[in-house]
């Protein structure tokens, strides 16, 4: 298989840049059939290219699989039941959006798991810097306000 | 002799680096004044050196001396003047030599600015950015040396791969490292913290040119390399989440928050712990990106260098500054001592939760971009991690972002009044939603463009409204306002305009939404309606360049009857790589544009061609020129410019403005 995804890949470089991405010839008729074959092939991995979907590859890998999603629809196939047929042949590799299971749990729940833990540390270092700032000062004791109401009871009946 | 002055001066500049990462070292942590004057001098004769290095290099691609390798795989004597010159950093070696060049200005600029830094604090950073440079000098002269002769050399070079001979490559790569290597110095500023073990406000003062020099750069090259693949790459797409750019926008994330953190930091004292691991994070993640980049990990559309030996070295390099300020952060960290406290609603309370949704969305990004790699690398299981995941999980992260971004201009610090923050957005959120309703009776769907839309135009204006405020006040007279608004500081000003920039920017995202494209064969003579213009395909002509031949559309843009303007799509085939690339045509028409490429001829004459029309979509790019605008006001305010802190720092000398941790 790697040899193959080799040999593809040479032949690829040896005939660079053949057309465009999608070409007129490839559309369908109907507009709104044409509309999903084009959402579909934008989350579809060019598995031969280096990071683009086959909407936008010029591989030649590209156009055919390009040309079985659009097969698949004329046949009446849903967008779900593309999907499957091309993983069952390509592997999950083929999906751009990642399906969620055991081995993408840690992916898909990652965002969360920061946004959580960050704002759980945010939470507790804001409670503990308030007790400390409750520490640096404490109240008054019982016998200090005593203290306190006095001194300031003298100051008042003091005349001046 | 030219190649070999410039092999020699680089190794000589390798031994001052090490010098300079040793004796201020030893001199800042035992006080020792001789030491630590050693620092500034070798910093800027390291950088004299370099530049010597880069310009002999330089000179052997514009000479087109084929008897150096590198100038033997990457030019051709054909090759125009421009890209001879930008050819020096198209390639691994060369490009690894602009990153060291781009360490030796920021290390001699900081040898010449901060003279009124505290000494040890000065050597110590300068100390740090020694070892960064030694590290990267080592890995050049080890495993990229772009000095290296061949015995036998041939008459003509191989030429620049036809992808990169385009006036990007004279921009973006020298942007993108101002900034990817500007953020080495917040990075030493903060071990030098660490290491000196006392951090205050005035550190927080010295670092933040840096840093916002380096987010500006770092803004403008992100952008520059957005635009150079929306117009070369040829389906009109601005960014595509691939890993060599979400290795850009990883730090830039990460610096974005240090900007706001570090901001509290010196205006409150608080956050400081964190603050110097944001620091951290922002170099370390600059790091990752060359590494990924460079060692060819990933194959992307930026990878041109495969040999693992350099992987394994920059991996080291990367171990070593990450491992080793992690664990410099871990030890010391808990004797800074920490400061203000404030309320949940507050300006602070605002930058906490935009340092902990850009924190979230980092690790969303980097998550992305390496868990397949892990994955494989783990279980041989082969996953995609492309665009529909990341906008996905990145776009709800942004929305709060945005939501809470004129919100927390208009809180005070310490405490602030949500409501009363609220209240003066009414005008801006009442803007916004009339201008989305307007937008979806007249553009239609997606109605998701036009909610886009509507928080754009929110945050625009909501982000004058704190300035506003500060200017108008009633009953005033125009010159007493006008007094008021130049009387206002520039950072005040420059958070405004950065926060509109970044609005403008999500109204260009939203309005590709309403974009139009058209795939069809087009001959001359033909007529195409697009959106609201109309094209006209005059000719095809031949037409050839000095290495290049090319198929040249002649289209003309109508608006009805009146010629509004003239594109040129065309085919180009370079013959010493037999490699064809498409050159789009584009106008840009009223913030919008018309973008056309065409594939290669039809055996018919026909041409297969892609036309859109892509309202508005300037505006991501000018919302990110803005957005440099802004940090760039900031960086010019009076209070805070390079060396002012010295000023500030030098009357309260006696006063306890810098505790001692220990």
């Amino acid at each position: 298989m790697q040899r193959l995804r080799l040999f593809i890949l040479a032949l690829l470089l040896a005939f660079p840049g053949v057309g465009l991405a999608v070409e007129p010839g490839e559309i369908l008729p109907d507009p709104a059939l044409e509309a999903r074959a084009r959402d579909l092939s934008s989350e579809l991995r060019c598995l031969v290219c280096q990071n683009q979907s086959i909407d936008d590859s010029q591989a030649p890998l590209a156009k055919d699989l390009r040309l079985i999603v659009r097969e698949r629809l004329t046949a009446g196939d849903s967008d779900d039941a593309i999907r499957t047929y091309l993983v069952q042949r390509y592997g999950d590799f083929i999906l751009l959006k990642p399906p969620f299971k055991l081995a993408t749990l840690l992916l898909w729940m990652t965002p969360l798991l920061v946004l959580l833990a960050g704002g759980a540390a945010v939470l507790s270092s804001m409670r503990q810097r308030r007790l400390a700032a409750i520490v640096q000062s404490p109240e008054l004791s019982e016998s200090e306000k005593a203290r306190l109401s006095d001194i300031l009871e003298r100051d008042s009946v003091s005349p001046h | 002799m030219i190649v070999e002055t410039g092999h020699y001066a680089l190794v000589l500049a390798l031994a001052l680096s090490i010098i300079q990462s040793l004796l201020p070292l030893y001199g800042g942590l035992r006080r020792e004044p001789g030491l630590m004057a050693i620092a500034p001098p070798v910093a800027i004769m390291q950088f004299v050196l370099i530049s010597i290095s880069f310009a002999s290099l330089t000179w052997a691609h514009v000479a087109s001396d084929f008897s150096l390798l590198n100038v033997v795989e990457n030019s051709h004597s054909t090759k125009p003047m421009i890209y001879k010159i930008s050819g020096v950093w198209g390639n691994h070696e060369g490009s690894m030599l602009l990153w060291v060049l781009i360490l030796g200005v920021f290390g001699a600029s900081m040898a010449i600015f901060s003279r009124g830094m505290p000494s040890d604090l000065r050597a110590l950073t300068l100390s740090v950015q020694g070892w960064i440079g030694s590290a990267f000098l080592l890995f050049i002269l080890l495993t990229s040396n772009p000095f290296a002769r061949l015995a036998r050399p041939p008459i003509e070079g191989q030429d620049l791969n036809p992808i990169l001979q385009d006036p990007g490559l004279a921009i973006h790569p020298p942007l993108l490292y101002l900034g990817y290597v500007g953020l080495s110095m917040t990075f030493s500023f903060a071990a030098a913290a660490l290491l000196a073990g006392r951090i205050d406000a005035s550190w927080a003062r010295f670092v933040r040119p840096w840093t916002l020099i380096a987010w500006i750069f770092l803004t403008l090259g992100i952008a520059m390399g957005s635009y150079w693949a929306y117009y070369t790459l040829g389906w009109g797409g601005f960014w595509f989440w691939d890993p060599v750019e979400n290795s850009s926008l990883m730090p830039w994330l990460a610096a974005t928050a240090l900007l706001h953190s570090a901001s509290v930091m010196e205006k409150r004292d608080a956050l400081k712990v964190w603050t110097i691991f944001l620091a951290i994070l922002a170099f370390s993640l600059s790091l990752l990106g060359t590494f990924l980049v460079r060692s060819g990990v990933l194959t992307s559309v930026h990878a041109f260098a495969t040999d693992p030996t350099r992987g394994v070295f920059i991996l080291l390099i990367l171990v070593f500054f990450i491992g080793g300020s992690l664990a410099l952060f871990a030890f010391r960290a808990s004797a800074l001592r920490t400061g203000g406290i404030f309320a949940p609603i507050s300006r602070e309370g605002a930058m906490v939760l935009n340092n902990l949704l850009l924190t979230t969305s980092c690790a969303t990004v980097f998550i992305g971009t390496l868990y397949p790699l892990a994955l494989e690398a783990l279980t041989e299981e082969k996953i995609s991690v492309g665009p529909p995941f990341f906008n996905m999980t990145f776009g709800p992260l942004f929305i709060p972002i945005f939501l809470a971004m004129p919100i927390g201009q208009l809180l005070s610090w310490k405490r602030g009044d949500l409501l009363g923050a609220a209240q003066r957005l009414t005008f801006a959120v009442a803007l916004g939603c009339i201008g989305g309703l307007a937008l979806a009776a007249w553009r239609g769907e997606p109605f998701l463009a036009a909610i886009a839309a509507a928080l754009a135009i929110y945050l625009v204006v909501g982000s004058f409204v704190d300035v506003a405020g500060r200017i108008f006040v009633r009953g005033a007279s125009a010159g007493v306002m006008l007094a008021r608004a130049t009387g206002l500081p520039r950072s005040a000003w420059g958070t405004a305009v950065a926060h509109a920039g970044v609005g403008l920017t999500l109204l260009g995202l939203a309005a590709t939404g309403w974009g139009i494209e058209k795939v069809q064969t087009i001959r001359p003579g033909d007529q195409i309606a697009l959106g609201p213009w109309s094209l006209v395909v005059k000719s095809f002509e031949p037409r050839d360049g000095s290495n290049f031949k090319a198929l040249v559309v002649h289209t003309e843009i109508r608006d009805g009857n009146r010629l509004v303007a003239e594109i040129e799509p065309a085919r180009r085939l370079f013959s010493t790589r037999q490699m064809a690339t498409s050159e789009a045509g584009i106008s840009t028409l009223s913030f919008g544009q018309v973008y056309v490429t065409v594939s290669e001829q039809n055996p018919d004459g026909s041409l297969d061609a892609r036309l859109y029309w892509k309202p508005l979509v300037s505006l991501i790019w000018l919302g990110a020129l803005v957005m440099s605008f802004g940090g760039l006001l900031s960086l010019s305010d009076r209070r805070l410019r390079i060396g002012v802190a010295r000023r500030a720092q030098r009357k309260p000398a006696s006063a306890p403005g810098s505790v001692p941790a220990e």
